[in-house]
């Protein structure tokens, strides 16, 4: 048995699981369109490699990565492209961003599949097949998940961690994936510990989800080893999660690889292995529906699929106040439920004011520090609120501002009620647009500085050219006749 | 706070079976004049009275400093001591949160410094008074400053169990004569000895509530208790027994309501135990060498001053950066 840690605070809010594991995975329909946002993941956006018009088959690359961060973006199926342009996409912001819209034919045509032997290949040629399959983090963060794989020279990778954690109420993605499909999860764990050279791979399952436990367990068999971690929020925290499991602590601003383990969530490790042992691009992600609707559940929703076609096939219902993507701690409130599912998306949680009543109003702090008890990052909150409500962000940022991870377990057990991880985030945004103001300021003192130097040389040398030229004026009128 | 409120009632329960009912009419006057004031400075601050009037803490601070008092004191004495703590002490300071002084103690140091000989008109325990004052004519001194004929205030009052003991002291009686003086129980004061344990079990449910947590409650009581025990050791004929300290004077509502008001305190645990530290240690200098009957008020106040330090002094390490 492995002896488990623990690490500070962590709140535990009402699960909401039970109601969308209750059936099977379920295969939508196919929509009458998708829309296919270019930037899924972190980074540079995709490149469209195609135009309206177009005919692409299912698996195609529709987006290039473009530069050193970025993933490749596919048709999740076959179809002709209507337009590549600014549709309304999963950001809280409510912006446009350039998506590529697919309308299916309903054949599933695929393209040319090309299968791999991973287990007995060079890392970096599976890197760059995860690279051009769109492999990114399927737990909600969404970065390119062969640059995780990288772990550089010298450096020594000793425990991959695969995060089943799943703390997040509502959420039950993974806990579906996990129950009904382990033995690709664990086949994928297998590519990861290869390329990485990792002697061990520990996957942390909350105890919550005894069923996927014994589903990854009997897959894992020996070769790995599945723990049951304690469920408290957020333990499915990649920091939190390594904490608890190998006791390192990975501070702010530094990579786990540094500390020799690399963290991946379950879903995956699963497309890790469905990309390089069939070729699979990831077309597809679980989606939980959950929330006001009539029958909670989990989705193989292709990307691009409308959120609305999932809720109505979840069976809207009445009284609906808006929608989150994500869970109820960390996600966000959807501007409309008009958007596409994206590869972060993990959950769609239709509101309702039974489920999800109004913040009542807030109260001043009294300091009571239960926000500071709860913190999993051990911050003090209602210092950072005290200096983010005076705008004091110096001392925010001296009190590590940044080590905060926005888990939300400050706003919820504060008996004032202050949304004090919105405070966090506006002084984390005040102080990013100080520092741009700063540079570009710097950049303009800079140029400023080097156009007076300009002036002043050109002016210099001009003198210079003048009175070289009257000096030899004054030579030539002195001497013409000794010249003669 | 509801719940600092019904932890204090045992105590009140206990105070009006050893000294009769006379604190209630003073707890219900402090509370009248604070919730009355704390809804005006409300007004004129502009912010919503329903939801900071019901917060209960205007009514926690007269609560406190009611039972902080004599409790047959004249009624102008009550308003004053409360209108000092909620508009001066808590309003002017920013109002709920913002105020670095616990408001009960400033209305309490006010009182005592402004009218000390009221301050220190003590009913006597019920027990061991020479003569009784009826509910009535109680009500008559507090608001008319009427007694019956014939009856004199030091009939029913008398000093305080470490009021008497200081000034026993002074006059060289020996300890054990002085401790075996009818004002004296089993352990501290009689009659304030079972108050100080009804505070005692109130406190107790706060922490069960993890409403407060341990770290104030016990470090000031140890500290009072070992800095206490070590003088009684040294010279145990100037210096009573550190059980007698814990179980007389305002120790106990000091160490679990007053002491652990979040506002005026630190928020780090290290903070929290230098700062009821400091706090125990200042109580028991100022009650056994200073000028005033007990020492807790003044200790409060002068360690509220130290919180913005002590908490700039002990930031915890955050994850993943510990030395």
């Amino acid at each position: 048995m492995r002896a488990l840690h623990h690490f500070n605070g962590g709140v535990h809010p009402p699960e909401h699981k039970g109601e969308s594991t209750l059936r099977p995975i379920q295969h939508p329909p196919l929509p009458k369109k998708l829309v296919i946002p270019l930037h899924q993941h972190i980074g540079n956006s995709a490149k469209p490699l195609v135009e309206a018009g177009d005919i692409v088959l299912k698996g195609q690359m529709i987006g290039k990565a473009e530069g050193y961060v970025s993933g490749a973006i596919h048709a999740p199926t076959s179809g002709k492209i209507i337009s590549v342009g600014h549709e309304s996409v999963p950001h809280p912001s409510g912006l446009k961003d350039l998506c590529i819209v697919l309308e299916p034919d309903g054949l599933e045509s695929w393209i040319d599949l090309q299968p791999l032997d991973p287990l007995n290949m060079d890392p970096s040629t599976l890197r760059n097949r995860l690279r051009d399959a769109g492999v990114v983090g399927l737990g909600g963060a969404v970065f390119p998940s062969f640059i995780k794989l990288n772990p550089g020279t010298g450096k020594r990778i000793k425990t991959l961690v695969l995060n089943g954690a799943e703390c997040e109420p509502y959420i039950t993605c993974d806990d579906m994936l996990m129950r009904e499909r382990a033995r690709e999860i664990i086949e994928g764990a297998a590519v990861m510990r290869h390329m990485l050279h990792a002697e061990e791979v520990v996957i942390g399952i909350e105890d919550n989800k005894p069923q996927a436990i014994s589903a990854m367990r009997e897959a894992a068999g020996q070769s790995m080893e599945v723990v049951a971690v304690p469920t408290i929020y957020p333990g499915g925290g990649a920091k939190q999660l390594i904490r608890v499991l190998t006791g390192i602590e990975v501070p702010a601003g530094e990579r786990s690889t540094d500390l020799g383990v690399q963290c991946f969530n379950v879903a995956t490790a699963a497309s890790v292995h469905r990309a390089t042992r069939y070729g699979e691009p990831v077309l597809s992600r679980i989606v939980t529906v959950t929330g006001n609707v009539r029958n909670p559940g989990n989705f193989e929703a292709l990307i691009g699929t409308p959120m609305d076609h999932l809720i109505d096939l979840a069976g809207r219902l009445e009284g609906s106040t808006g929608a989150i993507m994500g869970g109820p701690m960390m996600g966000f409130d959807l501007p409309s439920t008009a958007v596409p599912v994206v590869k972060a998306t993990n959950c769609i949680i239709v509101k309702s004011d039974a489920l999800f009543p109004k913040n009542p109003q807030p109260m001043p702090c009294i300091r009571c520090a239960r926000c500071a008890e709860s913190c999993p990052a051990e911050l003090q909150p209602q210092e950072l609120y005290w200096f983010a409500k005076a705008g004091n962000f110096g001392k925010a940022q001296e009190y590590a501002l940044f080590d905060c991870i926005e888990c939300g377990c400050c706003s919820y057990v504060c008996p004032s009620h202050i949304p004090l991880v919105q405070f966090y985030r506006y002084a984390k945004s005040e102080i990013w647009a100080q520092e741009r103001e700063k540079k570009a300021a710097d950049l303009a003192r800079i140029r400023h500085d080097l156009r007076l130097e300009r002036i002043e040389r050109e002016k210099r040398e001009k003198a210079e050219r003048l009175a070289q030229k009257s000096a030899q004026a004054k030579t030539a009128e002195n001497s013409p006749s000794e010249q003669k | 706070m509801v719940n600092v409120l019904l932890a204090l009632i045992p105590a009140v329960a206990a105070y009006v079976w050893f000294f009769g009912p006379a604190i209630l009419v003073t707890m219900a006057l402090a509370s009248a004049t604070a919730l009355v004031l704390e809804a005006v400075m409300l007004k004129l601050r502009k912010k919503p009275v329903k939801p900071y009037l019901l917060d209960g803490s205007a009514l926690l601070t007269a609560w406190l400093l009611a039972l902080s008092i004599p409790p047959m004191g004249p009624w102008w004495m009550i308003v004053t001591g409360t209108a000092f703590a909620i508009v001066i002490a808590k309003h002017l300071y920013g109002g709920l949160g913002s105020n670095p002084f616990n408001p009960a103690m400033v209305g309490y140091a006010v009182l005592i410094i402004s009218f000390p000989v009221q301050m220190t008109q003590w009913l006597a325990p019920l027990s061991i008074a020479q003569s009784h004052l009826d509910f009535l004519s109680q009500l008559g001194y507090m608001f008319f400053h009427a007694l019956p004929q014939g009856s004199h205030l030091d009939a029913f009052t008398s000093a305080t169990p470490l009021d008497t003991l200081k000034t026993q002291l002074h006059l060289d009686r020996p300890m054990a004569a002085i401790m075996s003086m009818p004002v004296y129980g089993s352990i501290g004061g009689t009659g304030g000895q079972w108050v100080a344990a009804a505070y005692l079990a109130g406190g107790l449910y706060l922490l069960q509530q993890k409403i407060i947590s341990w770290h104030v409650p016990a470090a000031f009581i140890a500290t009072v208790f070992v800095v206490s025990g070590a003088l009684h050791l040294i010279d145990p004929a100037h210096h009573a027994s550190p059980w007698f300290e814990l179980a007389s004077g305002a120790t106990m509502i000091c160490a679990f309501f007053i002491l652990t008001d979040p506002v005026t305190g630190p928020t780090t645990p290290k903070g929290k135990l230098i700062f009821a530290s400091g706090a125990g240690f200042l109580t028991f200098v100022i009650r056994t060498y200073g000028g005033y009957p007990d020492g807790v008020a003044f200790a409060v106040l002068l360690m509220n001053i130290c919180v913005p330090l002590i908490d700039a002094y002990t930031q915890p390490s955050v994850f993943g950066k510990k030395k």
